[in-house]
Order: C-alpha cells, then structure tokens, then sequence
C-alpha cells in the first residue's frame, strides 16, 4: 500500500501561521476532527476517550454520546477540535520533565521524622 | 540524532515496554505498517456489520433483535475507534475510506461469507468473534499507544458479543431436531473460515517477523490459531455439538489438540477476490457512501451557515 503521511493531529498540526508542512485543503464538506473528553461520573475529571469527525460542535457531541457511552460511561461530554489543542513536543522532553527528578525533597517521605509524630 | 540513533531509540523504547506515542519519532516502516493493519481492522469492523445486518429484521424475537441492533451498533463504534487511532499516525479519514473502496486496502476475509440462517448469527458471535477476540487481547498490548488503547475499549465490548452467540447457539443446541440441525450445520460452516482468520501459516507469513521485533504483534498467527482450537474443542461439547474436523485429537506430548489442515486454496481464493460474497460487501459499502454523501454536504453546509449566523449575530 502507498501511503503518502502528510499532517498530524494531537497538537502539532502546522498551522497557516506556522513553518511546517501545509495541511492539505480537503472538500468543503470534510468534517472537521474533533477530541472527545468524558466525565465519568460527577467530581471526576474530563477524560480524553478519542476522537471524531462531526461538522460541528453539537454533532460531535451527539456522536461522541452514540460512540463513546453507549454503556453509561459517562454524565458529561467536551469536545474540542482537534486543530486547537497544542502539544508540547517529545523532543524537548528532556529539558521540560528532566529538572523535576533531581528535587526528590518535594515528595513526603524525603523526610526522616520520629515514629512518634501521627497524621502528619 | 542520526536516523541510526533515532532508530536505536526507538527499538529500545519498545524493548522496555515504552508505548510509542503519535508525536514521537518512528520509523516510517513502522508507521506505514500500523496504519496497514489498523485500517485493516477498522474496515473490517465496518464489513463486518453486512452479515449480521441482514439478520436484524428476521431476529426470531424482539430480545434477539435487540440484542443484534446493540452489536452492530458496537461494531460502527469499534469501527470509529480504529479509524481514529489510524488517524494519529497521519492518514485522513477519506484517504483510509477510498483505499477500502479501491480495493487497495483489505478486510477481513471472513466477512466474504454468507449468513444464510439465523443460527449463523450465533455461530458468527461465539466462532469469528471469538476468534477476534484472541487477536484483539494480544493487541491491548500493542506498542502503538492509540492502537492499543482502542483494543482496550473494544475487548470490553467485545466479550458480549461472544457470550450472546454462545447463548444462542446453546438455546437451538436444546431446541427441536431442525434447530439442533440448523445449529450444527452453522458450526460447520463457519468453522474453517474462523480458523482461517488467523491468517497464513508462521512460515508462509510475510510482515510477522518485523511486527514482532516492533511489538506491533506478540504472539504468531499459528499460536492464537491453536490457542482459539485448544478452546473451542471444549466448549462446542457444552452444546452437544460437533466441529467438523476427523482429525481433532489431543496430543500429550504438545498438550495441545491436534488439527486437520486449512484449506489454503480456498484461503488465497477468499483472500484474493473470490470469495462468495467479495463483490457485494464492497459494493454495499461504496453505495452507503455514495448515498449518504448529501448527507455530508448538508450537514457541513448547516454548520456552516449556523456559523455565519452566529458570526452575524456577534457583530
């Protein structure tokens, strides 16, 4: 199979704005890509579930309630299309998480205390 | 970092179970393979709709009919998830869709076989899903991340759609002598095919060596195929039923059955075009495609107007 890879989703889309490679225009009647959050259940966070094509944000959540609770999975849906999230990028990983992992003295239990303090 | 490096890295990562994730580098091999089989799969979760879509308006009772409506339901989705995760690796939606419709991309062959009486719907349940199944628990853990946690999501819903064919053979397998009947003719039939559906022999298959070294896929086509048999020869004794199969026999030393040989003809046939109903599913689909385009176009051009309105309305 030839398969030419022409844009990515999940944040890095080249933009009009930006210097990569353009995104192709497809048909007009090419429904955008829309990310789907749930909340499970009240006091939980939104989580992302996947993703969908829908031609706008009523539709996608339409869908996005036929696809992704069809089991009572969850009480709330966000959509976003997926051109407006931005990613950080795996490359610069290093210089972003790596300066975290010397600093073990944020976490508790870097500190020696007396088996005598409770609840502390 | 070199593509040597780049290349190094990335199989270690996958050595150390590190998901790879559709922002980090791969190797275009690797990408280009991935979207192969996860188009692959999406497509057939989508043919696979045909041959049980037929069944819905002759379901024998509303419960059944229910029941029926709800898994091909769950095959559209499980459909949509797969289209999904392809897409991260940078393959649009339509250029997925017009290589199903072109022939370039494939499905699963299974679906190129007629359900021609209501017990087939349970033998599609209890021997093709379960034969899905095998495959799809090994892909949960797949290296590619998307792909694996839309396994994870479809393996939930999966196991239903088994157990409902199981039952359902198991009400025929106690019915009247034509049910019974009915019931073991499907088996017969579907039971090649199922196992088929593991694809080639170890030996004969072409991209499994390198999917196993990318942890693409864990175990061989020959091992989820005697796995699956191993399973099967025991539940079909829970139906009274038979598979069709004289040389089935358990082996001491392998601590596995024994079974007879796929017919390979009929597996290249099936594969390459010539099966029974190869020309009618992609035809079905093309048409609900090229239906349903003023589906698309109006639903784009209402978003579009509401838009305007909006846009209007602010000024």
């Amino acid at each position: 199979m030839n398969t030419s890879i022409r844009r990515f989703f999940y944040g890095d889309i080249p933009g009009q704005e930006s210097a990569g490679t353009p995104v192709p225009q497809g048909p007009k009647n090419d429904w955008p890509l829309w990310e789907v959050f749930i909340r499970s259940k009240q006091g939980l966070d939104h989580k992302h579930v996947g993703s969908l094509h829908a031609a706008d944000a009523q539709m996608a959540i339409e869908n996005a309630r036929d696809v992704y609770t069809r089991r009572q999975e969850g009480i709330s849906i966000w959509v976003v299309k997926s051109q407006n999230i931005h990613a950080s990028r795996p490359e610069e990983a290093g210089e972003l998480y790596d300066p975290a992992a010397d600093k073990i003295y944020r976490h508790p239990t870097f500190y020696d205390l007396p088996d005598a303090i409770s609840h502390m | 970092m070199s593509v040597h490096d780049l290349e190094k890295h990335f199989q270690d990562k996958i050595d150390q179970e590190t998901k790879i994730e559709p922002l980090d580098w791969m190797p275009e091999a690797y990408r280009k393979t991935n979207i192969r089989q996860i188009s692959q799969h999406a497509h057939s979760e989508i043919v696979g709709m045909l041959p049980e879509g037929n069944w819905i308006s002759r379901a024998p009772s509303l419960k059944r009919k229910a029941i029926l409506l709800a898994k091909v339901q769950d095959e559209a989705g499980h459909g949509l998830y797969l289209y999904s995760a392809c897409e991260t690796l940078g393959i649009t939606r339509e250029e997925t869709i017009n290589d199903l419709h072109s022939g370039r991309a494939k499905y699963s062959s299974i679906f190129n076989y007629p359900t021609l009486t209501w017990a087939d719907i349970g033998a599609v349940g209890w021997l093709v899903d379960g034969a899905a199944i095998m495959n799809q628990v090994m892909l949960t853990r797949t290296s590619y991340g998307p792909y694996a946690r839309a396994m994870v999501r479809i393996c939930k819903e999966e196991s239903f759609h088994q157990r409902q064919g199981f039952e359902s053979l198991l009400v025929l397998s106690k019915g009247s002598p034509e049910q019974k009947a009915m019931c073991q003719d499907a088996i017969n039939r579907w039971w090649w095919p199922a196992l088929m559906m593991f694809g080639p022999r170890d030996t004969e298959s072409t991209n499994s060596d390198q999917s196993m070294k990318w942890k693409i896929k864990r175990k061989t086509n020959d091992e989820l195929r005697q796995q699956f048999v191993d399973m099967c020869v025991e539940q079909v004794k829970l139906l009274g039923m038979t598979l069709p199969d004289p040389h089935l026999k358990w082996n001491t030393d392998r601590n596995h059955y024994d079974f007879g040989e796929i017919d390979w003809n009929e597996f290249w046939q099936v594969v390459k075009g010539n099966g029974p109903c190869n020309k009618e599913r992609l035809q079905a689909r093309k048409q609900a495609w090229e239906e349903g385009a003023w589906v698309r176009e109006a639903a784009a051009a209402h978003a579009t107007k509401k838009q305007k309105r909006a846009a209007a309305y602010a000024a």
